[in-house]
Formats: C-alpha cells, structure tokens, sequence
C-alpha cells in the first residue's frame, strides 16, 4: 500500500518530519519498503509551449521542437519524444537547471543540432512512471509558469509500505491515518460530507436481493443521476491515484478508485440502463452461469463463488473481485447505481485465487472490509460525483443486510496481557493504547482488571483476547517490553543419534570424502535410466517436469553429481549424501487423530557415497569403517544383485543378519549413459536405523600381559561359503583367540575350479600366562576341526 | 726392574692412545679395544706381570697401570663419539628432505556449507540450553497449515506456496514450507517443558533466482513453558545473536504477522558498523496452537524464532548467488 504525507493529513494533522513517520510505521508493523519525496527539484523547470515541430536533418529518432518559454521567443530543443503536437503545453527544464534526479541541463549539441534546455516526462519530474512521452500540461497554463506553481505541485513524501495479512485497515489511506495518529499522539478524524439530495428516492427506481446471506453481509445501492459525460478527474485527484499505483481512466473511474484507497471500500459504479430491471440478485454461482469479466476473459464458477446478478438473474459481475462489461459507464451513461457491499473473505479469497485474479477489490475483500464505512464512502462518493461530474444523489439508499459477523466484546484480562508480553501495565494504560485505534473497552464489574473490548469494525482479523494483547504490545512498542533471559537450568544436549550422525561426517571427511547436497526432486524418468524401479512419488506441482518425482534412493543424485564434475573434467571425485528419501507405504487405514500419518510416505533418512573412479571392495571398505565408527556388531556383507549395480559387484550390507543397505558398484551400463568414463564404487544404506540403533556398552576384554603366539591357516574353500562365516568360525573354536586376519586370498592353479584359498594369520594368547606349544597346537586344531566339517574348508599343506 | 715396569706401560699408553685415535671407523675402534685391553692385550699382560715385583714397586706399577687403564678408554671413548658424530652427519646430509615440495594428494574431504553452518547453530542453542528436534520433509495439511492456524482459503497461506505431494487428494499431502509442523509434533509426543530448536530442509514453489530458492534450510527455536513472556522472546533473540554473531552485534523486534504466532514480529541484527541484516520471524506461540498441540495455553505460553540458513551460510564466504548453494561441483565444495 502506498500513502501520500498530504493525504494522511487531511485526517490525521501530524507535523512530523517524514523520518519520524517512517519510523513510526516501521514500529506499528507497516514496514516502509521505499520512500520518495515529491515535488522537490523543480526549479527551473517551466511551462513552455510548442510552436513547431522539426524532423533532425541528421537523427531519425531525435525531433528538434521549437518552444515558446514565456518570452514569446522560439527555443530549439532537440527531443528524443514525439508524443506531443504544435500547441500542447510542456515542462521545459530550462539551462542551469538541476533535475529531481541529479541531471544538469546545460547548453548541447545532439548530433550537431543546438538543445537550449530538455522537455520533460512525468518520470523526469518525479510525478508519476510514466518515461515513454513528454507529459503533457492541461491547457489553459500561461508559458514561463513555473511548474510547480502552474500544477500546483506541493512538496509530498510517498511511502510504499508492506501490509500484512492481518490489517485489513492498513490497505486504506484513513486506517494508517488512524494508526499513525495514535502512535504521533494526534488526533485522528474521519468526517461524513453532507451531501444534498433530490428527485425521487433510490428505493422508487432499484431494487437488491441477497439470496445467499451467508455470502453477502451487506449490499447497498445509491442512485446519481444527471452524470456529465464529459467531466474528467481533477489534476489533483489524477495525481494522487498515480502516486498510489492506479492509472486515471475516467472521472467516475477515478472517484470509484479514490474513494477505495481512502477509506478501504472497494466500491462498483454501474451505468444503470446497463442493469436490466434496475435489480440486483446476489447469489452463488451456477453451472450454467458465465461471464466476460473486464479483462475480456469469459468465465465459468464453481458452487461457491458469488455472482452479482441484474434483475435478469444474468451475472453482471464476480462479487468482489471483478465486474463485467455489461453495466460498465460509457460516455452515454446518465444515471448511476453505485454499489458498496461487504463479502464473506474466505469466499473472495478462494474465487479470487482460483480465478487467479488479484484486484485490488479482492485483495481488501478477502482480508475482510469494514461493513460499518459503507455509508460514509457511499457519502464520498456521492460528494466527489457531485462536484467532479455534476450529479445529483437521490434520497435514501437500497441497503440489504445479510449474515455479517458477530462481533461481540471480547474479554481481556490485564493479568494476562502481562503474563503474555512480560509487562507490567496497569489497566488504564492498556485502555490507553487501545481507545486511539478505536478498541473501545469497558472494565468488568468485581475483576481484577478486566476489559470488554469491542474490536472496530474495520479489524475483522482480532476476534481474540489475543489479538488485543497484540495490539496492546504494538502501540506499546515491541522496543519498549523490558527483555529477559531464560531462567532453565535444563540442559542442552544433541540426542544419540545426532551426537552419532556427527560422527558419521567426520568418519566420511576423514576418509576424504566430500558432502553434497543436490535436490531430492528427480526427473519421470531417472529412477529408469538409473535401473531401479520406479516407485518415486510424485508431486503434483513441480517447478519444472525434471523436478517432479521425489527421490526413493540416494542414487541418482549422487551419480548426477559425478557426471557433472566428469563433464567439468574433474574425475576421481569421492562424494557422500546424507538426506531423506520418500518410499511409497500401503494406505493403511485413516487415523482418528489430527493429521493423515496414513497417506504420508515412508520417509527415512539415506546415507549414500559414491566413489568415482574405485572399485567395488573400496566401497566396502567404507561400510566396514562406518559399521565400526558405529559400534555396530554382526556387520557383513551378502553378495546380491541390486537394481542399478553392477550384477557381478554388488552386495547387501548387513547388521545382524538383517538388510540395512546395498553395496557394490554402479552398473556400467547406467554409468555409459550418464556419459560416465569410470568406475563408481557405491554404497547406499538407512542411516536413520544405524544411528537409532542401540548400542550397548561394550564389555571390556583383558589386554595380556604375556607374549602372544601367531599360526597361519590356510585354507581352501567353496566359492559359496561367505569368508565371514570362515572367520567367524574360527573367531568362536577356540577361547584363546586374540585376532583373525584374512591376509591373502588366491584363485588360479593349485586351487580347485569354484574354490578359492583363504589365509589366516591367527593370534593366541591368554591374560594368566605365556601359552605352551601344546596349548598353541591344541587350540590351531581347534580352528581347523571348526571349519573342516561346517564350511566344507580344507586346510592347504 | 720397577722402573722398566713402569717404562713399559707408559710406552703402551702412547702407543694405544695413538693406535685408538687414528681408527677409522666404528668397527676397527671396537677391534682396537678388544687388542688392546683384552686378555691378550699387553696392559693384561703387565698385570699378570706385576705379581712378580715386590709390595712397594706392585703399588706404584698398579697405580700406574690403573691410570693408563683410563686413559685408553678415554681414548676409545673420545674416538667413539667423534666417529659417530660423523656418521650421524653424513646420514643426516644424505638424508635431506625439502618438506615444503609436499602438495596435498590425500586431503581430508569437506562437510557441505549448510551443515557447516547448522552445526554451528545447534551448538550454539545447546550451549543455551536446548534439545535438537527433528521431523519430515513431506507433511500433511493439518501439520504444515490447519494446526498451525492457517485454515484453508487462508490469505495467508499465499505467503507459503506449496508444492503438493500426489497422495490422497490435492493438499491433503505437502513439501513442508517451513520447519513449524515439528512445532506440533514436539508438543504432542513430549508436552512442556520444551526448549528445542528445528533445523531442516523446506520447500516453497517459486522460482529459482539469486536471490530465491524452493529448496532451502531454516532452523526455528521453540520455548513452551510455564512464566515465557514476550520479553523471553526478546531476550532469547538477544542472547542468541551475541552467542552466534558476536558481543558486538545486537537485535530489534518490529511488528509483524504469522498466524501460528502473536504477537509476532520480524527480528533484524544489528552489525558492529551499525548496518542491519533482516534475519527472521518469531512471536508467542498462538494459543490455538498450543492448543492443537494438546497444550493448555492458559498454564503455559510459549515462543519460536526461526530464519533461513542459506543466505546465512554464502553471503559468510561472499557468495552472492543463493543457487551456489545446489552446487555439485567440487570445485565450489573444496573451498569451505
């Protein structure tokens, strides 16, 4: 919303330099997004008329214009605008002048061609955006006029301020009057004008009909009658409707414009003949019901949007947010039936959205206007007509009410304004900061304090004690609340799993690995392309259709990040992801408490690490260290084929037997397809269940004191037996087992087809004593009866 | 007789000392020492020969022999510790190294900028006191919106736009716009007390630009319990930015609008240069959804904080372009 330092005024009569105002509204809550100071810098510039205008003899897009600048002289000017004819009035920044900008005007050549001076645009002056055309002065002005004197150009201040959702008053040039009034210790008025009326009631001629009350608070109708067509808006008026962002088109336009920015009433001026039996009907929204709403668009409505409809049941128009062409003023318009309503704002607002049309109306009318302003502004209006276009009002008004909302006192207690904003306030301050904004309260017999405060009308948002309290601290002052430190003296403390998670980063760095973080938006048909199934859930708005399935495995992402570097030659590149994934659950049934847990997607939380450039075992490598990092017993791996890995190479990570992730390498067919010249080792595994799971505290083991004894076991295996499953035989045979190492394994001549050798360097030793030979052969025996039978070993000579 | 005894050993001595400082190296020093004080040396020989002097001349001879004894393996000793000392220079020479030929080829890897950062800020909240609470990215309405007072055809909800998940029917199921939902998922598993703080990943439909991004990170604090006031708010703000940003930075509170909040406010630091950076939202929890989270508003009152990271985490290391922070590129990752 932006507001003018004059307009505010005309209700509120600060004095206040334009930085204490800016303040003030940055403290009430209506932050200031851009200031601008009007009307300054205008000296020297003046009124000139155009005597003649000349091509460039050299320039197709300079024009040379001669002007007349009051001394009856012709003045060259070379102008890179040609908006303007042979006697149309212009501002001429005169030589010497300073521009609003910070441009010197002197004397120049453009292209060889002298210019005494520059013709301005309303943008050069700093009256408004236009750049694309000299502007042109009313007729009438005398040449030489300053501008400022010839337009009556006062210096102004405008400031563009952001309006939060829950001020429906701030969108109006008398709410932040109101507002800033009671901040700046002023007082705030809002005058009715009297306006005369004559001929025959409204009520003879118009006729309203709410059929859908629950929809339509209020519907008033006003006659002006003898409209002059050829009126037009006064300077002033044009000039304030373009500091406020709305462009004159017509007087009764511009009056209707006005009348919505000052007092917040969007309000609809219909030309009465256009509006068949002179009747109005607002209803909902029927299939067969459509429009071609103002912007040449034909629409249709859904159930629950609200129509204006003439005495036809024909829609004239959307109620609160647009109207149609039908009953629109044209220059043959005499008498008009001028509407004021008030709209149920969810209903404005969801119309308005799914319409996708954000007017101005809409936008007061979905945060919910004042239902009691209406015949003020309908008293402005009226005035503004009278005067600007010479009508005249007719007596009375047709004034229909249906469903507004309840607005009863709200209780405030004093004990609980304090016990919210930490203050200390007594109940006559708090009446204090509330009577000025019109939160007019009335203490509560035999309480402590307490209030009934009626909340205005043109606050629809405050229903609750709550709101008041916000209300109370506002025009407090947010600065002014004593401030507090906490007094806990609990302490604060990362959980197991974060504490663990942590670990598993430094793990990661340590073992040189770097963390990215790409989105978990994927392409239709990436999960595909990266051979897994394609179980992705979809959204059902994405930014772009390469965004619009959420990921179910780490995979593509990371690999994605290893072809983008490989095209930016950067190859070998060691990544890791820890993020979430989205995996598709059966629809169990719908819960009884708040929320939909039932349709929610079973999230987890991945750790993914890619290695470009590595083999399989690398990747292995990795999950060993960060099983160990995690205290995890009864890790291993199961080799298996998993979808987007390397048949050959790839495997189940396990814990205790159970599936906790997938291991191995990336298939190289995916990898060809990503434009990928290397090997990518990876793993993927649910970190969320690693870090939850518990771990116990290990129990300790004595360190011997004594030497300890090495055996080497070699021994040859079937192909299917797990190296795991050998050691942890040979870990359980015998209680003297410190260590087992796998150091060598081998495959080729000497070894059975299917076979392969395994060798062990065994460590023995007891915390009581130096072990005898005896006792070493015993136990390596042990070892090799323990496998021999179970695994189908052999011990190799 | 004595006399020659005597002569004999002190001509010994020379010829030792002399013998013992031309060796050569450790091995013929250590040779030299066994010929010349071992059993067939000659001072063994002239000890076994002093049992045949008389007790007088035996006294003189033996001292005599016991001073040569010295003086030889201070001899031995003195050539030992020049000729290690040589040894140990010329492996030392031979052994030179230019350390700082060493480049980086095995470097450690690098934690992503927004875990850097998120890191840091959990630490700082614990420092004051409070727990990490976590939640999931997609939500359903009643989480994301309704139990956080924002009904349906709320105006505010334009404030938030959502991407919406394809499971049940349209809007039944979001990416989370902000880290709020937990807010209710908080209270209702573990009521007040509550001091925790809420980093995660949220979602907005809009555009990518320099300055936007609909993928991002906030982290939000939360305070329910009995006796938290407005002024807490202040105060927590307050403590936090010196604790994060530093003793010279300070905070205001302007007026502003949540609906999961109120009052609420926008929160602005105030640098050491006197420049101000706008940070975030906060406000006293909403009755209502104290209320959703099945927590009585008349016997606690409560607040949360919250901003975005990302900007936080780049505009640190001059990164001007929020989209760096998508970046796979290691080139960008390496540098933090």
């Amino acid at each position: 919303m932006k507001v003018l330092y004059s307009w505010l005024r005309e209700m509120a009569p600060f004095d206040h330099a334009p930085d204490v105002v800016s303040d003030a509204f940055n403290d009430l809550g209506t932050p200031v997004d851009a200031v601008t100071r009007l009307g300054e810098g205008l000296t020297g510039i003046v009124v000139a008329r155009v005597l003649a205008l000349r091509s460039h003899p050299k320039a197709d897009r300079i024009g040379l214009v001669d002007v007349d600048a009051g001394d009856g002289e012709a003045l060259q000017i070379a102008c890179g605008a040609f908006n303007m004819a042979e006697g149309d009035l212009v501002p001429l920044a005169t030589l010497g002048t300073t521009m609003p900008g910070g441009m010197e005007i002197a004397r120049r050549q453009m292209r060889g061609e002298w210019s005494n001076g520059m013709l301005c645009s309303s943008a050069e002056l700093g009256l408004g955006s236009d750049h694309a055309g000299i502007r042109v002065l009313p007729a009438g002005l005398v040449p030489g006029t300053p501008v400022a004197d010839a337009l009556g150009v006062a210096p102004d201040v405008l400031w563009d301020l952001e309006v939060n959702a829950n001020r429906p008053d701030a969108l109006s040039v008398a709410g932040l009057a109101r507002d800033l009034a009671a901040r700046l210790g002023v007082p705030f008025t809002l005058a009715r004008p009297e306006v005369t009326t004559a001929g025959a009631p409204a009520a003879d001629a118009l006729t309203v009909e709410i059929l859908d009350p629950d929809l339509c608070g209020r519907f008033g109708t006003w006659l002006l009658r003898g409209l002059d067509p050829t009126a037009t808006s006064p300077e002033w008026m044009q000039q304030r409707l373009v500091h406020l962002g709305m462009r004159p088109i017509s007087a009764l336009v511009d009056i209707s414009n006005y009348v919505m920015l000052e007092l917040g009433q969007p309000n609809h001026p219909y030309d009465l003949a256009g509006v068949p039996g002179a009747g109005f009907r607002i209803r909902r929204a029927r299939e067969t019901d459509s429009l071609r709403t103002l912007d040449g668009v034909e629409r249709t409505f859904a159930p629950d949007d609200l129509l204006i409809c003439g005495g036809d049941d024909v829609a004239l128009g959307i109620a609160g947010v647009m109207g149609g062409a039908a009953a629109e003023i044209s220059p043959t318009t005499t008498d008009v039936a001028l509407e004021m309503a008030w709209f149920r704002p969810e209903a404005v607002g969801r119309t308005g959205r799914r319409l996708g049309l954000r007017t101005e109306a809409a936008a007061r009318f979905e945060r919910g206007t004042d239902p009691e302003v209406i015949d003020l502004a309908a008293a402005r209006f009226a005035a503004l007509a009278a005067q600007i276009c010479g009508t005249t009002l007719a007596p009375g008004a047709v004034d229909e009410r249906g469903d507004l909302p309840d607005r009863a006192p709200v209780r405030v207690r004093t004990a609980r304004v304090n016990q919210v904003l930490g203050t200390d306030l007594d109940t006559p301050a708090i009446t204090a900061l509330l009577d000025p904004i019109g939160f007019t309260s009335t203490p509560v017999e035999d309480s402590h304090g307490d209030l009934d405060v009626t909340i205005p009308t043109w606050r629809h948002d405050s229903t609750a004690e709550i709101d008041v309290v916000e209300e109370v601290a506002r025009h407090f002052g947010y600065a002014h609340i004593p401030r507090r430190e906490l007094a806990t003296s609990r302490p604060g403390r990362l959980s197991h799993a974060q504490r663990r998670r942590r670990e598993v980063r430094r793990l990661l760095t340590g073992l040189g690995l770097t963390e990215v973080m790409p989105l978990p938006f994927l392409a239709p048909d990436q999960l595909a392309a990266c051979g897994l199934p394609t179980t992705g859930i979809g959204l059902l708005n994405s930014l772009v259709a390469e965004e619009s399935v959420l990921r179910p495995t780490l995979l593509p992402g990371l690999v994605g990040a290893v072809a983008t570097n490989a095209t930016r030659r950067r190859t070998g590149v060691c990544l890791f992801e820890i993020g979430h994934v989205f995996l598709p659950t059966e629809t169990r049934a719908a819960p009884t408490g708040p929320g939909r847990p039932d349709l929610l997607p079973d999230e987890r939380e991945h750790l993914g690490v890619a290695l470009a450039g590595a083999e399989a075992p690398e990747a292995v490598q990795v999950w060993l260290a960060l099983a160990a990092r995690l205290g995890l017993d009864n890790v291993d791996v199961a080799n298996a084929e998993r979808p987007g890995l390397h048949p050959t190479r790839s495997a189940i990570a396990r814990v205790g037997g159970e599936k906790v992730g997938s291991v191995g390498e990336v298939d190289p067919a995916v990898l060809d397809a990503l434009g990928v010249g290397e090997r990518v080792a990876w793993l993927e595994v649910d970190l969320g269940a690693l870090l939850a799971t518990a771990v116990g505290e290990r129990t300790y083991r004595p360190v011997s004191r004594f030497p300890s004894s090495d055996v080497d076991l070699a021994f040859e295996v079937p192909g299917d037996v797990a190296a795991t499953d050998l050691e942890r035989a040979l870990t359980a045979a015998s209680p003297l087992v410190w260590s087992v190492r796998l150091f060598d394994t081998y495959r080729g001549p000497g070894v059975a087809d299917g076979r392969r050798s395994l060798a062990y360097r065994v460590r023995f030793d007891s915390p009581e004593r130096t072990l005898t030979d005896a006792e070493v052969a015993d136990a390596r025996q042990a070892l090799i009866d323990a496998v021999t039978g179970a695994h189908r070993a052999t011990l190799r000579g | 007789m004595s006399t020659s005894v005597i002569a004999d050993i002190e001509r010994i001595e020379s010829a030792a000392v002399d013998r013992l400082r031309a060796a050569p190296d450790l091995d013929r020093l250590r040779e030299l020492e066994t010929e010349l004080t071992g059993k067939q040396s000659e001072l063994s020989g002239a000890k076994r020969a002093l049992g045949g002097l008389g007790p007088d001349e035996r006294r003189e001879a033996g001292l005599a022999l016991n001073r040569v004894r010295a003086a030889v393996s201070e001899a031995a000793d003195g050539r030992r510790a020049e000729l290690e000392a040589a040894a140990r220079a010329t492996r030392v020479a031979a052994e030179r190294l230019d350390l700082t030929e060493v480049r980086a080829e095995r470097s450690a890897g690098h934690l992503h900028l927004v875990t850097q950062t998120m890191e840091e800020l959990e630490d700082v909240f614990v420092g004051m006191g409070f727990e990490v609470a976590e939640g999931p990215e997609v939500e359903d309405d009643w989480h994301n919106f309704t139990g956080l007072n924002l009904p349906a055809f709320h105006p505010a909800r334009d404030m938030q736009d959502t991407f919406f998940v394809d499971r049940g029917e349209p809007g039944d199921v979001v990416l989370r716009t902000h880290t709020s939902p937990v807010q209710l998922r908080v209270m209702a598993e573990q009521g007040p007390p509550i001091y925790v703080v809420i980093p995660g990943r949220v979602h907005r439909n809009e555009a990518r630009d320099a300055t936007h991004l609909a993928t991002f990170h906030q982290i939000e604090a939360l305070v329910v319990d009995r006796g938290i006031t407005f002024g807490h708010l202040a105060g927590t703000i307050e403590a936090f930015t010196r604790a994060y940003f530093g003793a010279g930075f300070s905070s205001r509170l302007r007026p502003s609008y949540f609906p999961f909040t109120e009052p609420s406010a926008e929160f602005d630091i105030q640098r050491p240069d006197g420049s101000w950076l706008e940070l975030g939202g906060c406000g006293m929890v909403h009755p209502n959804v104290l209320r959703n989270g099945g927590i009585d508003p008349e016997q606690f009152t409560g607040f949360a904080f919250g901003f975005g990271i990302d900007r936080l985490a780049l505009t640190r290391h001059g990164v001007a372009d929020l989209r760096e922070i998508l970046s796979v590129d290691v080139r960008f990752l390496e540098q933090f």
